[in-house]
């Protein structure tokens, strides 16, 4: 519970970030939110040298309407993102689903981009810029780049972020497909999701369903044919992969994946 | 009117929630400038022998005061001799903690027993140098196979210790008696599990201590300050008089921080040792493995009776895992005999347990300590009886509950209730509940196959309270000439409210504005002598003597008073209200309590009580509880919980209702949630506070709490004690409402916790059951 020796820098600018971590390389790391890194730390799973703090960059932290499109910082938090009018009307899958994060004292902290960047596949906002068919960009030392979310999540806890890469923003087109629903399985409240499922329209994206967030591409091939949510639904957990843990075995994980994609379509289809 | 009985809030609360308390790690004492920190080097793995321990790195880290190890104890007396042979079967507390073979070292000699077992210490002069350098501390260990199951335990291949020759610590109780049941209609038996809970209290365990001239003086985060100072006494060979021991605010206990474990002996050792104050703060990851953890019995049931619901017999055979040494965890199980047969007037019953060790951490007491584990096997019990005769829990318990007639009441389980009114407890609930509604409602939900279905459970319960009264609380009560008491209590309180109660005793018995009463605890240089608060003692055992002593000091004021005012004492009458001395009938002539303490001669008003005279109580009670569940998940809901708990004659009822919720609480988290779990290898899987799932409030509905007061007979306060009534009565509530919710699909049984997972397993199963016998 107590950390190894680190250096702490604090970022005043995008451009430094990018420059402090380039500086010590490998062993540097970004700190935003700090709700991921730091428990990591803590029981020395994580052992960076240098920590680039960029938590509290006001240029990283935003949500726009850009005309065609909504555009996020990436160093907004999750209480931001919950309690933001402008997402509230035109995005509310994203509003509801930072406001399903952890509880109040994690959302004030954790941010959008830290929880991408972390790629942890029982996060929930991974798997609703899935939903969302969000680009997501990147500034390395190199410049700019759009990553399309269907191409950001490679791994378990791995990303197309090159190292060194900062998220800077995240983009959503608009307006939203009709139909939103978010749901969330977990024991308690305050718990990552045993399963979720994040809908938007015709796409479907799983929480905790396989090692990264993913797309539930058989029922959405299955609605794309005109199926009824509970036809839809009963391809929930096809091709997913889930891990078994302290919380559900896969079987568990698959019939959740079932009923919750039925529960979300018909929530969605209500709402659309 | 009398302030006893009103619900006084709380007078500590203002500075807990405002600046927060004064803990050991807040603690700014001269003795403790430039303290050390320790760090506990702990094994990582279960079983080991330790084949060497290489400190040299360590030693030279930056910051380092001193690396200790077992080699470095050589200045303390050899531990008492144990106690021969095993306790007899049936007798009362094994001696604790066993001594002879079964001994816990206080580093590890040359093995180690539990994930978490102190092995090294650094001292440092900041916390995390020490961290760095308890990396640098080798140990070679020679891995052992680790015993986890209990089956693997008692079967002995492989042995905890080998000179016991054996890993069952103890043995009580007579063989299974089969001719009890043979005049029973109908018989169930069952095997379930109460299973192991970490206490998870806010604050940690925390040790500090200095050694100067002679002195040691200890800070230590108990539930007993002077019970510590000769626990650290009989370690050091020390005379307790040079020994001082304060518990400064303690952050909640739960039972597991009753006096000073290995962990605090080594703190203070390590300050003697090196003439260094030392301080120790334990983080949560050391806390879900270091402090003790509750719980963890496996019990066989079994239950008798005739078809028309009345119980004959009941047996209760339980295996206590003990962990990794027996602690007062070779205690538990006899109090779970004790209670074993609950408010029920049972003709047989039978008990008998095991202790065994395992390759786990120490269990101890948890709030309840043996009696949840008692009410749980038998609320248990009565719900498999009430299904299998096809009965309606609520009548099987009314038919079987003693009645009020019968009082006191010699119990199966060996116990004497002294007073209740059980059968008036369970009709409360029932009537406040609206059982008849929710059993209509749960009906409808079944004929319409809603995936939301209800659950309706009952527990009613007896417990033991100030099972140990015989030990005595102290109190002294001083009036001074200022106008203003203070009360010396040997009842440390660590989140019940004291200062607030014992206050209200003086106010309600002296008339002295609760605001001009300082109450001071758990210093033994101010209150060398008492015991402390566990087994919920502390209001019927020390709110007696602060009585006790207030009543005397009343008296010897009563004399000074007549002097004063020149009357016969018999004449003269102490108005509450007003807080004055006066002729009986004549306020004109009052006297104030300065004016009377003033007058009091050098010795001044005070006196002190040592209140011996108690007995046991009995408090008792009916939980009900209602539950949702979502069939297609396996997800439970707690949507209501209705209660009567009787604890005898309420002080406040804000402090006696603060008590139930948090005991109901933590009793609906152990029949929803929480469980320590241990891989096959004795790897603790939850030990994070991600994975050891304690509940929130959002998890838990409003309580409806209902009153009843029925005196208790042996303490002229009336009371019983209510700490532990919540853990009590919930846990089997909770538990018979998830099993009642499922019922229908043919489900008898779940364990606990009843998590998503489990339920929708069970459910699954038994569907898959019903599918194949329709098939056929
Ligand atoms: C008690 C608790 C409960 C939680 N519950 C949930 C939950 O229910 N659902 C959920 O989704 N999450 C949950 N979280 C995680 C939380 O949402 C984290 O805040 C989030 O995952 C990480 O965001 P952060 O800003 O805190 O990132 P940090 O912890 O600061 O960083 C995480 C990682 O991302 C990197 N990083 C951060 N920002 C950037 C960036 N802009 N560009 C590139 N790399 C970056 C860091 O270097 C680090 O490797 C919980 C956390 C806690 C402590």
């Amino acid at each position: 519970m107590i950390p190894a020796p680190f250096t702490y820098k604090r970022a005043s600018s995008v451009d430094e970030a990018v420059d402090l971590v380039a500086r010590d390389g490998e062993d540097a790391k970004f700190l935003a939110g700090g709700h991921s890194l730091l428990p990591l730390m803590k029981l020395r799973l994580a052992v960076p040298q240098t920590l680039v703090d960029i938590g509290r960059l006001g240029e990283l932290s935003y949500i726009r309407d850009e005309g065609d499109h909504i555009a996020v910082g990436a160093a907004t938090t999750h209480g931001e993102l919950a309690s933001s009018g402008l997402l509230g009307r035109d995005l509310p899958l994203l509003a509801h689903a930072a406001g399903q994060v952890g509880d109040p004292q994690v959302r004030h902290c954790g941010t959008i981009g830290g929880s991408l960047a972390h790629a942890d596949p029982a996060a929930d906002l991974p798997a609703v810029v899935l939903a969302l068919d969000a680009t997501l960009v990147a500034r390395g030392p190199a410049g700019s780049r759009e990553i399309a979310a269907a191409d950001f999540f490679r791994g378990l806890f791995e990303t197309a972020l090159e190292p060194g890469e900062l998220l800077t923003e995240i983009r959503i087109g608009k307006p939203a497909a009709p139909g939103w629903a978010f749901q969330k399985f977990t024991k308690r409240a305050i718990d990552w999701a045993i399963v979720g499922v994040a809908v938007q329209g015709g796409r479907v994206a799983l929480v905790n369903m396989d090692q990264t967030p993913v797309r539930a591409v058989a029922v959405e091939s299955a609605l794309a044919d005109g199926a009824a949510p509970a036809e839809a639904a009963a391809h929930a957990a096809a091709g997913t992969s889930p891990s078994e843990d302290l919380n559900a075995t896969r079987a568990y994980r698959e019939h959740l994946a079932r009923v919750l994609v039925r529960r979300a379509l018909e929530a969605a289809q209500a709402a659309g | 009117m009398s302030i006893l009985g009103t619900r006084v809030v709380r007078t500590e609360d203002p500075l807990l929630l405002t600046v927060g308390g004064t803990y050991v790690d807040d603690l700014r004492v001269p003795e403790l400038a430039g303290a050390a920190r320790v760090t506990f080097v702990r094994s990582p793995v279960a079983h080991a022998l330790i084949t060497g321990i290489d400190v040299a790195a360590a030693r030279e880290a930056p910051g380092v005061v001193a690396v200790l190890t077992v080699a470095d104890i050589d200045d303390l007396p050899p531990p008492p001799p144990a106690p021969e042979g095993e306790p007899p079967p049936g007798s009362e507390a094994a001696p604790l903690p066993m001594g002879g073979p079964w001994a816990e070292p206080l580093l590890a000699v040359d093995r180690v027993r539990f994930v978490g077992e102190p092995v090294a210490m650094v001292l440092t002069d900041d916390t995390y140098a020490g961290e760095d350098a308890a990396e640098l501390v080798s140990v070679d260990y020679e891995p052992l196979p680790a015993v986890v199951d209990l089956d693997a335990a008692v079967g002995g291949e492989t042995l905890l210790f080998p000179a016991a020759g054996t890993n069952v610590a103890v043995t009580a109780g007579g063989p299974a008696d089969g001719s009890a049941f043979d005049g029973c209609d109908v018989v169930v038996e069952r095997t379930i599990v109460n299973q192991r809970l970490a206490p998870v209290s806010m604050e940690g365990r925390a040790t500090a201590a200095s050694w100067a001239d002679g002195k040691l003086t200890v800070w230590v985060s108990t539930q007993n300050a002077q019970i510590s100072r000769f626990i650290f006494a009989g370690a050091f060979g020390l005379d307790p008089a040079a020994i001082r021991v304060v518990a400064p605010d303690v952050g909640g206990a739960f039972g597991a921080k009753i006096g000073a474990d290995r962990d605090a002996i080594l703190v203070a050792w390590a300050a003697k040792h090196t003439g260094r104050a030392v301080r120790w703060v334990e983080t949560r990851s050391e806390n879900l493995v270091g402090m003790t953890h509750g719980r963890a019995q496996r019990q066989h049931i079994k239950i008798g009776g005739t078809r028309d619901g009345r119980i004959l017999a009941y047996r209760n055979e339980v295996i206590q895992d003990t962990g990794a040494y027996p602690r007062m965890s070779g205690f538990l199980p006899f109090l779970t005999g004790l209670m074993a047969s609950g408010p029920y007037d049972i003709g047989h019953v039978e008990t008998a347990n095991r202790v065994v060790v395992t390759n786990t951490t120490p269990i101890s007491a948890y709030r309840g300590a043996g009696r949840p584990e008692a009410t749980a096997a038998v609320e248990r019990a009565v719900d498999l009886f009430a299904a299998e005769i096809g009965m309606d829990p609520a009548e099987v318990r009314r038919i079987n509950l003693v009645p009020p007639d019968k009082f006191p009441y010699s119990s199966g389980g060996g116990a004497v209730y002294d007073s209740g009114e059980y059968v008036k407890a369970l009709d409360q609930v029932l009537t406040a509940a609206g059982y008849e509604e929710l059993r209509a409602e749960q009906a409808r939900r079944r004929e319409r196959g809603d995936p939301l279905q209800l659950g309706i459970g009952l527990a009613s319960y007896v417990e033991i309270t100030a099972a140990d009264a015989a030990g005595g609380e102290t109190a002294k009560v001083m009036v001074h000439d200022d106008g203003t008491a203070t009360v010396y209590t040997g009842s440390s309180a660590h989140g019940q409210g004291h200062h607030t109660a014992w206050a209200m005793l003086v106010q309600g018995e002296l008339g002295i504005p609760m605001e001009r009463v300082t109450v001071l605890h758990g210093d033994t240089d101010l209150v060398p002598l008492g015991t402390g608060t566990y087994a919920s003692r502390s209001l019927q055992l020390g709110g007696t003597a602060v009585h006790l002593a207030a009543v005397d000091v009343k008296e010897q004021a009563r004399a000074v008073a007549a002097d004063l005012l020149e009357a016969s004492a018999p004449d003269l009458e102490l108005d509450t209200e007003r807080g004055v001395w006066q002729v009986r009938g004549d306020p004109a002539s009052s006297r104030t309590w300065a004016e009377v303490a003033a007058h009091a001669g050098p010795d001044g008003l005070a006196a002190d009580a040592n209140f011996t005279d108690g007995q046991p109580t009995f408090p008792f009670g009916t939980h009900l509880a209602v539950v949702e569940l979502d069939t297609e998940t396996g997800k439970v809901a707690l949507i209501r919980h209705v209660t009567v708990d009787d604890a005898g004659t309420v002080l406040n009822p804000l402090l006696a209702e603060g008590q139930r919720h948090g005991g109901i609480a933590q009793g609906a988290a152990q029949a929803l949630l929480e469980e320590m779990v241990y891989d096959a290898d004795g790897n603790p899987v939850t030990g994070t506070l991600v994975d050891y799932a304690i509940v929130t409030a959002a998890e838990l509905p409003s309580f409806e709490l209902l009153s009843s007061e029925t005196p208790a007979t042996s303490n002229p306060l009336g009371a019983k004690g209510i700490g532990e009534a919540g853990t009590i009565g919930a846990t089997p509530a909770v538990q018979n409402a998830v099993v009642d919710a499922v019922s229908h699909l043919g489900i008898r049984h779940l364990d606990m916790p009843a998590t998503p997972a489990r339920v929708w397993a069970a459910i699954n199963e038994a569907t898959a059951r019903t599918a194949t016998r329709e098939g056929q």
